[in-house]
């Protein structure tokens, strides 16, 4: 089973989590630019976050055979604070960059206006840099913010085709499921969606345009749930083709759209030399 | 190493054209540089080159684009370096020593060699590490063994390495000995060297 992970904060994992995702198949992984539990205060150390998704983080991945890709954006929590909005203008900088493949986190958290403006600006941003767009929404008054969502991606004049609506449910996905845009579901261990859950969808919905992620952060979350609702599809009676079309054709079309994916080598060992401190256990 | 022959090995590149208007660009307008040093490798590859050995074509690409600069290389640099992702970083290492500078990006090797990426440890180590003060360069080279980066990218090595050097492999190879462990065979090869040269 080879599985691209498409939403997941490895930032907050551990070497060890690398690992075992390797095992389980996990060959790519998309880590979109969120916040960070402790809100920030200064644009400085978004630049430093976005800097270590771009540096760190993809060379830490490559050590396990981890390809890894970001996305990058101020998220709906702190766009709320005016210490961080001007981190706007420092994003067209990175979203030139090789390893980024979309725009996002973006969209909204609580609904207010500060976040209408920098959803909508980064819906902007991504027409100009010619990117998808990575869109979560809200776990508080989600039905009501997921159509707020789809009208603001509608007035923005992105295509849908190059929008994910992230975090859905069996409620939200019938607002997103004929619009055009992609449908993604975080498999958490017990809140947003469950494997034997997100079956039941694929079922009722199809494969076409859904993205499975496991979202893995600080919480309470499990970076081998792409795996499990894997074998949870194949055990429901889907096939092989089926499980690659959610776990790694899907994701590879979407940010494929960004023209800046590279799989080449993905299953080959990391362009690095042998022994590196993080293999040897950071002595 | 000189762009000229950075120029020639990159003749073959899958877009020609796209690197010959971003090198023009840049030497009339440098203020241009930055987008286009970002999206070198996406247009032009980044597999190895079969020549100059070591160079990828990315990184080529890149330093040819620092080098069509008409001016203020050593600001253009440290801006793409501060900016750039790892490769960029890596890409910059590695045009220091073609471009008409002093020793000004000598911070760049520092963060560099601060780094836990062996990519940028190993390419602060090319010949712009002249400039690199002894203490600074032996604490790389053990930085090197430290991390299994192969000692052959250290330029200069054999002419640099000196009795200091010599001491400092030798307590690091006596605490992998307590620890039941091995150095690494080019560590152990230059320690050799360094040793039998002192006595002799």
């Amino acid at each position: 089973m080879r599985i691209f992970d498409p939403h997941i904060h490895m930032t907050s994992r551990t070497t060890d989590d690398y690992e075992r995702m390797a095992a389980a198949g996990v060959r790519a992984v998309v880590e979109p630019a969120f916040w960070l539990g402790q809100p920030r205060t200064s644009v400085d150390s978004f630049v430093d976050y976005f800097d270590s998704l771009i540096g760190w983080e993809p060379f830490r991945a490559g050590q396990f055979g981890v390809r890894h890709h970001a996305t990058v954006a101020l998220n709906p929590k702190e766009a709320n604070d005016p210490r961080c909005r001007p981190v706007l203008d420092v994003l067209p900088r990175y979203l030139e960059k090789d390893g980024v493949v979309a725009v996002g986190e973006i969209g909204y958290d609580a609904m207010t206006p500060a976040e209408d403006a920098a959803f909508a600006g980064q819906l902007a941003l991504a027409v100009a840099h010619d990117l998808p767009a990575l869109v979560h929404t809200p776990h508080r008054d989600k039905a009501r913010g997921v159509e707020r969502t789809l009208a603001v991606v509608a007035e923005s004049g992105i295509a849908p085709g190059r929008v994910l609506v992230d975090h859905l449910n069996e409620v939200t996905v019938r607002l997103v499921r004929d619009t055009g845009c992609w449908l993604g579901f975080s498999i958490y261990p017990e809140t947003k969606m469950s494997p034997p859950r997100m079956v039941e969808l694929l079922r009722t919905y199809g494969t076409e345009r859904v993205l499975v992620n496991s979202a893995a952060d600080w919480g309470r979350s499990d970076p081998l749930l792409t795996r499990a609702t894997g074998e949870a599809m194949l055990a429901a009676g889907f096939d092989d083709d089926d499980v690659d079309r959610v776990l790694w054709r899907n994701p590879v079309e979407f940010y494929g759209q960004s023209g800046r994916l590279d799989l080449t080598d993905v299953d080959a060992p990391a362009p690095t030399f042998a022994g590196n401190s993080i293999l040897r256990g950071g002595e | 190493m000189t762009p000229d022959r950075l120029r020639a090995a990159l003749r073959g590149v899958p877009d020609p054209q796209w690197l010959d208007a971003a090198l023009r660009r840049v030497a009339t307008e440098p203020a241009a540089i930055p987008r286009f040093f970002a999206a070198a490798a996406r247009r032009c590859g980044r597999g190895p080159l079969p020549d100059p050995p070591g160079w990828t074509v990315d990184e080529a690409a890149r330093a040819l684009l620092l080098a069509a600069l008409p001016g203020g290389h050593a600001a253009a640099a440290e801006a793409l370096y501060r900016h750039g992702d790892a490769a960029e970083k890596r890409a910059v290492l590695r045009a220091l020593p073609l471009l008409p500078i002093g020793a000004e990006c000598v911070p760049l090797l520092h963060d560099a060699i601060r780094t836990n990426d062996t990519r940028l440890v190993a390419a602060a180590l090319g010949p712009y590490a002249r400039h690199l003060e002894q203490p600074a360069w032996r604490q790389a080279v053990l930085k090197c063994v430290f991390t299994g980066v192969p000692l052959a990218v250290v330029d200069d090595l054999t002419d640099r390495a000196d009795g200091e050097l010599a001491q400092m492999l030798a307590a690091f190879a006596a605490e992998r000995h307590a620890a039941g462990r091995t150095m690494p065979a080019d560590a152990t090869d230059l320690l050799d060297r360094l040793t039998t040269t002192t006595e002799a």
